[in-house]
């Protein structure tokens, strides 16, 4: 990295190295600020006294007591404008395709939080066509939300097909310890689809120093935020994999020899995931930060702390799993939820849609209670072999990841599917919708009384 | 006044070197570069302070210079504080003009130079003390007393009041004289430091009137009474949040102070949206005119968040001396604690369980002691009630927070993950949790006096039937569904009905979502005679399809208005159903 300027005092007695950090004397230091130690960026993590303590991202292997520092006098910035679209950056924001410096205002990371008074509600459906999604777990512009997914589902792929389908203005990409596989998957992905002049994309790759990942989600955020608050745009940033963005966390501040909480991680986890997750917004001018980001889990474990933590902060989770029955892929009905969906649900999609949703999944359930009956070797009901075989076809036809209709093609498959499978009082959806929905075989008169005098609960 | 310089920096923690007298939990303002950047001393060693500072630290240097205030962090109160939306320093969100908070920026509580219309209560010569009403204005439609301020300890005499009439917030309206002879002028607000307790009141005796939430699950079968204590753990996605709202919308306070305390920030802006809008049925006026909220939500800054709570204390502890009974909600004191756990391990003090501090239990204790209800010394009475989540780390119900608090809350309103799954919400687990005030002896005599007669009974009758189903429903599941007498199948349903009419309910639903305590007792009493009939059966899918054509029949009624038309229709079925079956 070239950043010397002539005037800059050059400091070469170091102090201290260990793993990721080295010590200093020097003067006149801020908190934050950036440095370069031997041609590494670096940061000021710690001040006592004259004895200032670097971080530095790529590592310190080779770092000599006499390495040259040099203080930059500012934190981490990212220079922001509409050159940015169509562009591949590494983790300080630096082009790595070959293409030309970009021209900006520099603007530094991880800047101050939105007045909360000042934001505005989410309200926009995204449509994705994934019917696990738009169906059951409908998405809004400003809502983040994480894909949880074990490390061999194609969480990535689903990733990008949900970003080309929603209709964003930006999407940026932020990816943390991404295989040089995946980094060129998406790149190819963006480039056949014709989307690389709304793409932007923030690279750490696995063979990059992971300290440098800690930057990459600050990076996609502030220039997400340039592009939906200054330009009003409507912004998707995709945060992939936040698992090795935490992992990073935890080696730093070990090596800060901070006290560590649960499954090693710092006690600040929340606040530091907090920190990321809470930039996606609604902004009142019409521009929105979307986050959708991926959390992969260790054998599903959703009490690690890492996704743990994340559930804590995001609205709702995706949840990916294989279902074996179907040979794919599906999100989860029971361990998915969108906790911004009944904004829309019902509202900006057609009126049967939250009561086709629980109905759908209702059913599902009583399938998977009936799998379990079976397992334990008791008897299933005629009602049970009815779930079974229902539970087959909604996992095929809506659950699974391939699906791609419209929100009132995913309720017409439903309405489909229940008909197929059961009887207007077995499905529990209100007499009303029954009535305008059901069709067919709702016009024989038994049936129609039986609806009346058993009209079904939610 | 001391100063200092900066010696150390590490995240949010500045080391400072003083020049004078410093306090414990005194506040300071860094110079930085034009701003003036909030801090409170956490801990003293010598020269040197330690402080913990409420805004970013980015930039900041060593030598950079320090004010001390001689103050510990303090709050305005007076007319003006309903309907606010603050920041855990108690900034006027609604008055920062940048759409992103900028450090060092603040915004006064409340309006000094707003004019109320205010009307004596005391007379010239009164002795009186800190608490004291001198006068009264209208704020929105509460009566606001105006009040001798909390800090004079001491009888003092009242040596001029104010005549009725108009007066600017900040204006003199009374002045008092001291033993030695001071004469002191007291205007409309107040300043109190928000870790110490509001304690100008005669004395605080056991809780025991029933404070109405609406939710059935809490009021019918776990009670939280005025002034009482409670608390809602639950792993993520449970429902916390969601059941603080449906109470902070239905309970039968006469104010509500919200804590959004280290939480998402669209969960405020959906109170923003829907209390300008929404209507208290009691009182016929829009929900935000009784509600005032204190949000740190999980970006700003850390060491807001614990201010954030005692923030929202003090001004609950404020109007409840004005005889008024306050409701405070935080979501979440698990948040509060993290933050308090960031900054013990970054002043490297030996760390308690989970990295916790020591004193971790203490301070939640302290933090609950402060809720009540109290006998003013005028005769009246007012409440604070506090109700807080938990967010334990991975749902697991034995971690510091959740066991400290439990020692200290009366009401444990356990939100389980299964019963979220099922999606039986409010997802409270009926048999873990618990109310204290069932077992406290004013509060049965006030339910048999304001309920019914032997309420408690009934209650605890409705408890052991679900405990039986639940049971039952395990022993079914070992043997099979054929394997067990039908009785079994009749009592898993009979607790069924208890589970989905009582304790279930839609929380956004416009009619289901908030019960009053008459219509509770109502149902209660229609599902437990049913509870009470012997049934005769065929076999056990008889049983449930009659139960669940009950069941529905009931949800039915949950949903429609309170003895309608529609409500007595489906009450008229259940009971054709009931006499086809009973025996
Ligand atoms: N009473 C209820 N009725 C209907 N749905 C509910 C109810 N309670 C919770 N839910 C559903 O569960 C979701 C999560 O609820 P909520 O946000 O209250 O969880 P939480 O326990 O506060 O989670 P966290 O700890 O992550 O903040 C809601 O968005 C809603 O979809
Ligand atoms: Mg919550």
């Amino acid at each position: 990295m070239k950043h010397t300027r002539a005037f800059q005092k050059i400091y070469t007695r170091l102090s201290e190295i260990t793993k990721a950090t080295c010590t200093l004397t020097a003067h006149n230091v801020g908190y934050e600020e950036m440095a370069i130690v031997d041609g590494r960026p670096a940061q000021v993590v710690k001040i006592n006294g004259s004895k200032i303590t670097l971080q530095i991202f790529p590592g310190t292997e080779g770092i000599a007591t006499n390495s040259e520092v040099i203080f930059l006098g500012k934190p981490p910035v990212l220079k922001v404008s509409e050159d940015l679209t169509g562009r591949f950056f590494n983790a300080y924001g630096e082009p790595i395709d070959n293409g030309p410096e970009i021209e900006g205002e520099e603007v530094a990371i991880g800047g101050p939080s939105l007045n909360p008074v000042r934001r505005k509600q989410p309200s926009e459906l995204i449509a994705t066509g994934i019917a696990g999604i738009d169906l059951n777990n409908t998405i809004v512009t400003g809502q983040k939300i994480p894909f949880f997914a074990d490390p061999n589902q194609p969480y990535n792929e689903v990733m990008a097909e949900v970003a080309l389908r929603a209709d964003a203005n930006k999407i940026i990409l932020g990816g943390m310890g991404l295989s040089n596989d995946d980094y060129l998957f998406f790149k190819n992905k963006f480039t056949h689809a014709g989307a690389l002049d709304k793409i932007i994309s923030f690279i750490n790759r696995t063979d990059n120093p992971p300290v440098e990942r800690l930057l990459v989600p600050d990076m996609a955020c502030t220039a997400a935020e340039y592009f939906a608050y200054h330009k009003h745009e409507k912004v998707l940033v995709l945060l992939t994999d936040m698992t090795l963005y935490a992992d990073a966390l935890a080696i730093v501040s070990n090596k800060m020899d901070q006290i560590p909480s649960k499954d090693s991680m710092p006690g600040s986890l929340y606040s530091d995931l907090a920190k990321i997750y809470e930039k996606a917004a609604q902004f009142p001018d019409g521009g929105s930060i979307t986050i959708i980001a991926v959390t992969t889990l260790n054998e599903g474990d959703i009490t690690h702390a890492i996704p743990d933590n994340t559930g804590y902060i995001t609205e709702g989770q995706l949840f990916l799993r294989r279902d074996t029955d179907i040979g794919k892929v599906i999100i989860d009905p029971f361990r998915s939820l969108s906790r911004l969906k009944q904004i829309v649900q019902g509202k900006k999609t057609r009126e049967d849609h939250p009561q086709v949703m629980n109905a759908g999944v209702r059913l599902y359930a009583d399938a998977m209670n009936a799998r379990t009956k079976r397992e334990n070797g008791f008897d299933l009901s005629e009602y049970d072999e009815r779930c079974l075989k229902y539970a087959l076809d909604y996992s095929r036809k809506l659950l699974a990841i391939d699906v791609n209709i419209g929100t009132d093609e995913m309720l017409d498959t439903a309405w489909g599917l229940f008909r197929k499978y059961f009887k207007a009082h077995e499905v529990g959806i209100k007499e009303s919708l029954i009535k305008k929905y059901w069709s067919g075989d709702l016009q024989k008169e038994e049936e129609l009384d039986f609806i009346e005098s058993e009209a079904d609960f939610e | 006044m001391t100063r200092g310089k900066i010696t150390a920096i590490i995240s949010n923690l500045i080391t400072i070197e003083v020049d004078g007298p410093v306090g414990q939990n005194e506040i300071c303002y860094i110079l930085h570069d034009e701003v003036r950047l909030m801090s409170e001393v956490i801990k003293v060693r010598g020269k040197s302070a330690y402080a913990q500072v409420f805004e970013s630290t980015r930039g900041i240097r060593v030598g950079d210079k320090v004010e001390f205030t001689g103050e510990m962090l303090e709050i305005t109160l007076g007319p003006g504080l309903l309907s606010k939306n603050y920041d855990g320093l108690q900034n006027n969100l609604d008055d920062l003009e940048n759409i992103f908070l900028q450090r060092g920026i603040y915004a006064p509580a409340i309006d000094p130079e707003k004019i109320y219309e205010f009307t004596p209560m005391a007379n010239k010569g009164d002795l009186v003390r800190g608490g004291d009403w001198l006068g009264v204005v209208k704020e929105n439609w509460i009566e606001h007393k105006i009040m001798v301020p909390f800090k004079v300890h001491d009888l003092v005499k009242l040596v001029w009041i104010a005549e009725k009439g108009e007066y600017k917030v900040k204006d003199i309206i009374a002045k008092v004289e001291n033993e030695d002879k001071e004469v002191i002028g007291i205007s409309m607000m107040q300043k109190w430091p928000v870790k110490v307790p509001v304690t100008n009141y005669k004395n605080k005796p056991r809780p025991f009137k029933l404070l109405q939430t609406g939710v059935r699950a809490m009021d019918t079968l776990n009670p939280m009474t005025e002034g009482g204590t409670g608390f809602i753990p639950g792993p993520f996605g449970a429902g916390k949040t969601v059941l603080q709202h449906a109470i902070s919308k239905n309970a039968d306070a006469d104010l509500i102070v919200l804590t959004a305390c280290g939480e998402r920030a669209n969960e405020v802006v959906e109170i923003f949206t829907e209390f300008p809008e929404l209507v208290d049925l009691r009182t016929g006026r829009k929900l935000q005119e009784r509600t005032t909220i204190v949000c740190n939500t999980s970006n700003m800054p850390v060491a807001a968040r614990e201010a954030s709570v005692y923030v929202g204390m003090t001004i609950a502890e404020y109007y409840r001396s004005m005889g008024l009974k306050v409701l405070l909600l935080a979501d979440s004191t698990s948040r509060w604690a993290q933050a308090l756990r960031e900054m013990s391990n970054r002043m490297e003090e030996l760390p308690g369980p989970d990295a916790f501090p020591m004193d971790l239990s203490a301070i939640i204790a302290n933090f609950y002691s402060r809720a009540g209800y109290v006998e003013l010394f005028n005769g009246k009475t007012g409440s604070v009630t506090f109700i807080g989540t938990v967010s334990p780390a991975g749902g697991n119900l034995k971690e510091p927070v959740t066991e400290s608090t439990q020692k200290v809350a009366r009401c444990f309103y356990a939100l389980a993950q299964k019963r979220a799954d099922a999606k039986r919400y409010p997802a409270i687990e009926p048999l873990d949790s618990y109310s204290k005030y069932l077992e406290y002896e004013e509060f049965s005599k006030f339910a048999d006096e304001n309920i019914e007669k032997r309420w408690v009974d009934t209650v605890s009758k409705a408890k052991d039937i679900l405990r039986k189903g639940i049971e039952t429903y395990e022993q079914i599941n070992i043997l099979g569904d054929d394997a067990v007498p039908i009785e079994y199948h009749v009592r898993l349903w009979k607790s069924e009905l208890i589970d989905a009419i009582i304790l279930q309910q839609d929380a956004f639903d416009e009619i289901d979502q908030n019960t009053p305590v008459e219509r509770q007792q109502y149902m209660l009493k229609k599902v437990l005679e049913i509870c009470d009939m012997d049934f005769e059966f065929e076999d056990f899918e008889e049983v449930s399809t009659f139960f669940k054509q009950l069941i529905n029949h009931f949800k039915q009624m949950n949903y429609t208005g309170f003895h309608s038309e529609e409500f007595k229709k489906y009450e008229e079925e259940i009971g054709n159903i009931i006499q086809q079956t009973a025996v």
